[in-house]
């Protein structure tokens, strides 16, 4: 008990987060065992699981590091595929689910890390909005890219920017096929494989946050000419960053991908990338427990709209822009701070009240 | 022959990138934001002059000038409502709201209009121009669209160096509390900014649409990060940067699609904005800012 006491703010509160995602994990594998929630809703389990990490890894490059990326799903779609790859060759070799999609993701982020690498070095180079395009550019690259990639497998690996009959295959199955993407995919992927994952994304960023890295990256992000005067190697730090977040979204991707039995190069475009940027902004940059409370309900939002059909995405959009303007109104804060007041002060009337009326009693 | 109408063929494509890309980069310049909705003004551009062509009945320029007309109220209302609650507010929460701009557009589009594409007949109705005795295929709304952008480059340059309004319009994107207290009416002259970059959205989609006659919610969303890419080479903020960065990248894509391949052409094109950055870090003729302590 002593020792809950005396930890430090900053772990108190991670330890607020990992007892959230525990809690939802554990709630919800309830309520799915006990067929309280529907089908779609199971459906999005994993989806959710994947969407929190990418908020988070994400969070370390905007919120923690302070940089704009916009290529984000770039990096989900490294995993992804490369993902699948490893997880086709493990097959044989590795007859247990739970560890093959385990290796295939190590594999998967191991692939995403290297795209960090080689992005991050040009990107790194540049700031504020003209990085923010950069990686935007680069997200469309790895798109374009990918969908124009084959890749086959009969016991070796055959690689073709062409077609599939350039592949030169001996018998075995075309992995990755250009723009039709990945079919006939293992479905490897559990919702306590992507709990396992949410776990380990918040260890590695609340970790590298909480330490002299962290320090040093949060530092290039308050006052990069500050930094760098007390000799921080800023582009080493903002770098850290961002690989380290891509290989998270790589691992994240592995896992997408590997929940569905198809899945094709376009789904990771430029929305994509938006829609975990939205998550990050909405629960709040570098806030943490917000990104992962925001993936969780603007993926289900969506779907539980889907009555009212056409308008979803209408409505959609329309909370997205009320939520921005009423929480970065200046106007809007004062009147809810305001309201707050008057509400306060309403209690001490009536508590004053209280009293006079005591008193008059009392006489 | 095939490398001179590859040539026009760019140039016509990079004429309409430069156009929208003269929006972008003039509502970047003064409200120092990623306006992630132009692009679909484009869209809805296009489908105000396709309405007005073919449900209405009204000639081209008829057509044209109303969804000009449109695209700037538009605009106007999107920036009154949408962007100036937040001026004050941090740049990303602008792009959010930007971005939800664009859902809104597009999401819009696709219940008034349905999500299938529409054919778009050219607003220029003439016969095309055959050169050297047939060999060279010129069709007029190339010409048009050429013409266009240098109509609006010249208008704009003037309009910003020589009248009271770009006066304060420059003033503005240098420092908006200076202007302000020389006695610009800032909000005004931002609503202004939008209003232009709207109107030339309008023009950009007609044209885009004239020339690709395909119409659909999401025909815009492309061509705009496109010509925010062409802004962002050319040095986003300035206008003749803008021009430039357009007709340079509408000419890489019709090339990269003629010689290397329509599926790679995209990536090529960002291929270019990322060495363009790296040799010039504020675009081609972007002024470079040092930073102090």
């Amino acid at each position: 008990m002593d020792r809950l006491k005396n930890l430090s703010r900053a772990s108190k509160d991670n330890l607020i987060t990992y007892a959230m995602v525990i809690v939802a994990f554990v709630v919800m594998q309830a309520l799915a065992s006990m067929h309280a929630i529907s089908s779609s809703m199971i459906g999005l389990l994993v989806p959710i699981t994947a969407y929190i990490c990418l908020a988070i890894s994400l969070n370390l490059v905007v919120g923690i590091s302070g940089e704009l990326s916009l290529g984000h799903a770039g990096f989900m779609s490294v995993g992804a595929f490369t993902g699948l790859v490893a997880a086709h060759i493990l097959a044989p070799m590795v007859a247990n689910d739970g560890l093959r999609l385990m290796l295939s993701m190590v594999v998967a982020g191991g692939f995403a890390a290297l795209a960090g690498v080689l992005v991050g070095i040009p990107v790194m180079r540049l700031q504020g909005d003209y990085l923010a395009i950069v990686t935007l550019a680069f997200g469309e690259i790895i798109k374009n890219l990918l969908n124009n990639l084959y890749v086959g497998f009969d016991g070796a690996l055959h690689f073709s920017m062409k077609d599939t009959t350039s592949l030169g295959m001996n018998g075995g199955k075309v992995l990755i096929n250009g723009p039709q993407g990945a079919v006939g995919i293992d479905k490897l992927s559990t919702f306590t494989a992507g709990f396992l994952l949410v776990l380990f994304t918040l260890f590695v960023v609340t970790n590298l946050v909480d330490s002299r890295s962290g320090r040093a990256i949060m530092a290039v992000r308050d006052n990069r000419i500050a930094a760098e005067s007390v000799g921080i190697d800023t582009t080493k730090y903002r770098l850290m960053a961002f690989v380290v977040a891509a290989a998270l979204a790589g691992m994240a991707g592995a896992l997408y991908a590997m929940n569905f039995s198809s899945i094709v190069p376009k789904k990771f475009d430029f929305n994509t990338s938006i829609l975990i940027l939205v998550f990050v902004v909405l629960g709040g940059m570098g806030n943490i427990r917000g990104g992962i409370i925001s993936a969780a309900l603007l993926t289900i939002l969506p779907e539980k709209l889907r009555f009212i059909g056409d308008f979803r995405m209408l409505i959609y959009a329309v909370v997205l822009i009320c939520v921005m303007l009423f929480s970065n109104n200046a106007a809007v804060r004062m009147a809810i701070d305001g309201l707050r007041e008057r509400f306060t002060r309403k209690d001490d009337d009536a508590a004053l009240a209280d009293d006079v009326k005591g008193g008059g009693a009392h006489a | 022959m095939g490398f001179i109408t590859n040539l026009i063929n760019g140039i016509s494509l990079g004429s309409v990138y430069a156009i929208i890309a003269l929006g972008y980069t003039m509502v970047y310049g003064i409200a120092k934001m990623l306006n992630f909705a132009h692009g679909d003004v484009i869209m809805v551009g296009g489908y105000i002059c396709f309405i007005a062509m073919f449900n209405l009945g009204l000639p081209p320029i008829v057509a044209v000038l109303l969804s000009i007309v449109g695209c700037t109220c538009l605009g106007i209302v999107v920036e009154r409502l949408a962007y100036k609650p937040l001026r004050e507010a941090p740049s990303l929460a602008v792009l959010i709201t930007a971005i939800g701009v664009s859902y809104f557009l597009q999401n819009s589009a696709l219940l008034i209009w349905g999500a299938d594409p529409k054919a778009f007949r050219s607003v220029v109705d003439l016969p095309s121009i055959k050169l050297f005795g047939g060999q060279l295929t010129v069709s007029p709304i190339s010409i048009v669209t050429v013409l266009a952008c240098v109509v609006i480059m010249v208008g704009l340059t003037l309009f910003t160096s020589r009248t009271k309004m770009g006066k304060a319009m420059r003033a503005c994107s240098e420092d908006k509390g200076a202007a302000q207290l020389m006695g610009i009416n800032v909000n005004t002259t931002i609503s202004m900014v939008f209003a232009i970059g709207s109107g030339l959205a309008a023009i950009a989609g007609v044209l885009l649409c004239s020339t690709y006659p395909t119409l659909m919610p999401t025909t815009g969303s492309l061509p705009g990060i496109k010509a925010f890419t062409a802004a962002v080479i050319g040095g986003i903020g300035s206008i003749p940067g803008a021009a430039l960065g357009g007709i340079l990248l509408g000419i890489i894509e019709i090339f990269a699609k003629a010689y290397i391949g329509t599926q790679l052409a995209d990536a090529i094109v960002f291929a270019v904005l990322i060495v363009v950055l790296l040799i010039r870090p504020a675009g081609l003729l972007g002024k470079e800012i040092h930073e102090k302590v």
